[in-house]
């Protein structure tokens, strides 16, 4: 019989580990982009159904000719989560730099969602300067959350470079294609120490579910819920469905066979 | 700024722009566009003509990232220097 880290019990959920990245500890595995949402209301309540406590957010110039005010800040409540600052738009180390020592400037933390974008059509990572980027902003003290294709010597290549995660993509951004490589997917997180989180690609519950039945510590997703119908409902099966596919993966699936089993006694039936 | 008067800023931001004085305003490129302002004020006073929260911007000046807020009070501004004014949007 194995054991456990906690027993599960018939009556109650058993209590799984936390997320821990660079020593913080989280107990949603789900994490939450706050772009593209149809009003900042639809955007909060998302969120706040999708029990995520990492939040991205992005940089960009402040409108001085602002009608209204469009800074996230004024409706989302950093006290309540831990505001993950991305460096989207970037396609150089040295711009990636320079928007990751904006955000810090702000002084929610030293963490960065690092983005260095090769290639407009697909978003597909500058390798390169993705890791060159990692290795300075990790010497400067900041805990890099890299956005990365599914290719293990690029991951491995950021462990290197001081990468406190390692967000492989499950398909590109905001295409809502699903878990694409399941095999690519796996074998990352098998090989890294550091915590892999699958960032971007996942377009319903079910590819959630998937995705985190490869074992991998968590997922962040924006326009999953963003672009649903109903982002909030969309939320609440997303955040079953990340939860869903941990307990799976911790529960251990049986193994797959290619002939069926019955599960009824084959002895006692009627002469 | 030596030459500036000592008194509130404001009485100065409410007068009318005198455009050909050059001693009297300068012109900033703040988020990519220009912008006339007092000869010396602040990026405190800026902010607040702009009517942003210092609290929630970022300031570029000159591609130094300033990241002291409590010194926006007294970080004079000067004839042709950049700004980037930048804050948090929504984002993947």
């Amino acid at each position: 019989m194995t054991t456990l880290a906690s027993p599960s019990t018939t009556h109650t959920q058993p209590r799984e580990q936390p997320l821990v990245i660079a020593g913080r500890e989280f107990r949603s595995r789900l994490l939450a982009g706050t772009g593209k949402y149809v009003s900042n209301e639809v955007m909060v309540q998302a969120i706040a159904a999708s029990g995520a406590e990492i939040v991205t957010v992005a940089v960009r110039r402040v409108n001085l000719d602002r009608t209204a005010e469009d800074g996230i800040l004024f409706h989302l409540d950093p006290s309540r989560y831990f505001l993950l600052a991305n460096t989207a738009g970037c396609t150089t180390a040295e711009d990636a730099i320079r928007y990751a020592r904006l955000a810090r400037a702000a002084g929610f933390n030293e963490w960065v969602k690092l983005e260095v974008i090769g290639d407009g059509d697909t978003l597909l990572p500058d390798t390169a300067g993705l890791i060159e980027a990692t290795r300075t902003l990790a010497a400067d003290g900041f805990q890099v959350l890299a956005y990365t294709n599914d290719d293990l010597i690029t991951a491995l290549r950021l462990e290197e470079a001081g990468a406190a995660a390692v967000m492989p993509l499950a398909s590109p951004i905001g295409s809502g294609l699903g878990l694409l490589n399941p095999f690519s997917i796996r074998t990352i997180k098998r090989r890294l120490s550091v915590p892999v989180i699958v960032d971007a690609g996942v377009g319903t519950a079910s590819d959630a579910c998937l995705t985190m039945e490869q074992g991998v510590d968590g997922i962040l997703m924006n326009t999953a819920l963003a672009a649903a119908s109903d982002p909030v409902r969309m939320a609440w099966a997303m955040r079953h469905a990340v939860d869903a596919g941990r307990l799976a993966y911790l529960a251990g699936r049986m193994p797959r066979r290619e002939i069926a089993v019955p599960s009824s006694p084959t002895t006692g039936l009627l002469g | 700024m030596p030459n500036a008067p000592q008194s509130s800023i404001f009485p100065r931001m409410m007068s009318p722009p005198v455009p050909s004085a050059a001693h009297t305003s300068i012109t900033l490129l703040v988020n990519g566009a220009p912008r006339t302002i007092p000869a010396g004020s602040t990026l405190g006073d800026l902010l607040r003509s702009l009517a942003l929260d210092a609290r929630l911007v970022v300031v570029e000046h000159n591609r130094v990232i300033l990241r002291e807020r409590a010194g926006y009070d007294t970080h004079v501004l000067a004839e042709g220097d950049t700004l980037e004014i930048v804050h948090f949007v929504g984002g993947g």
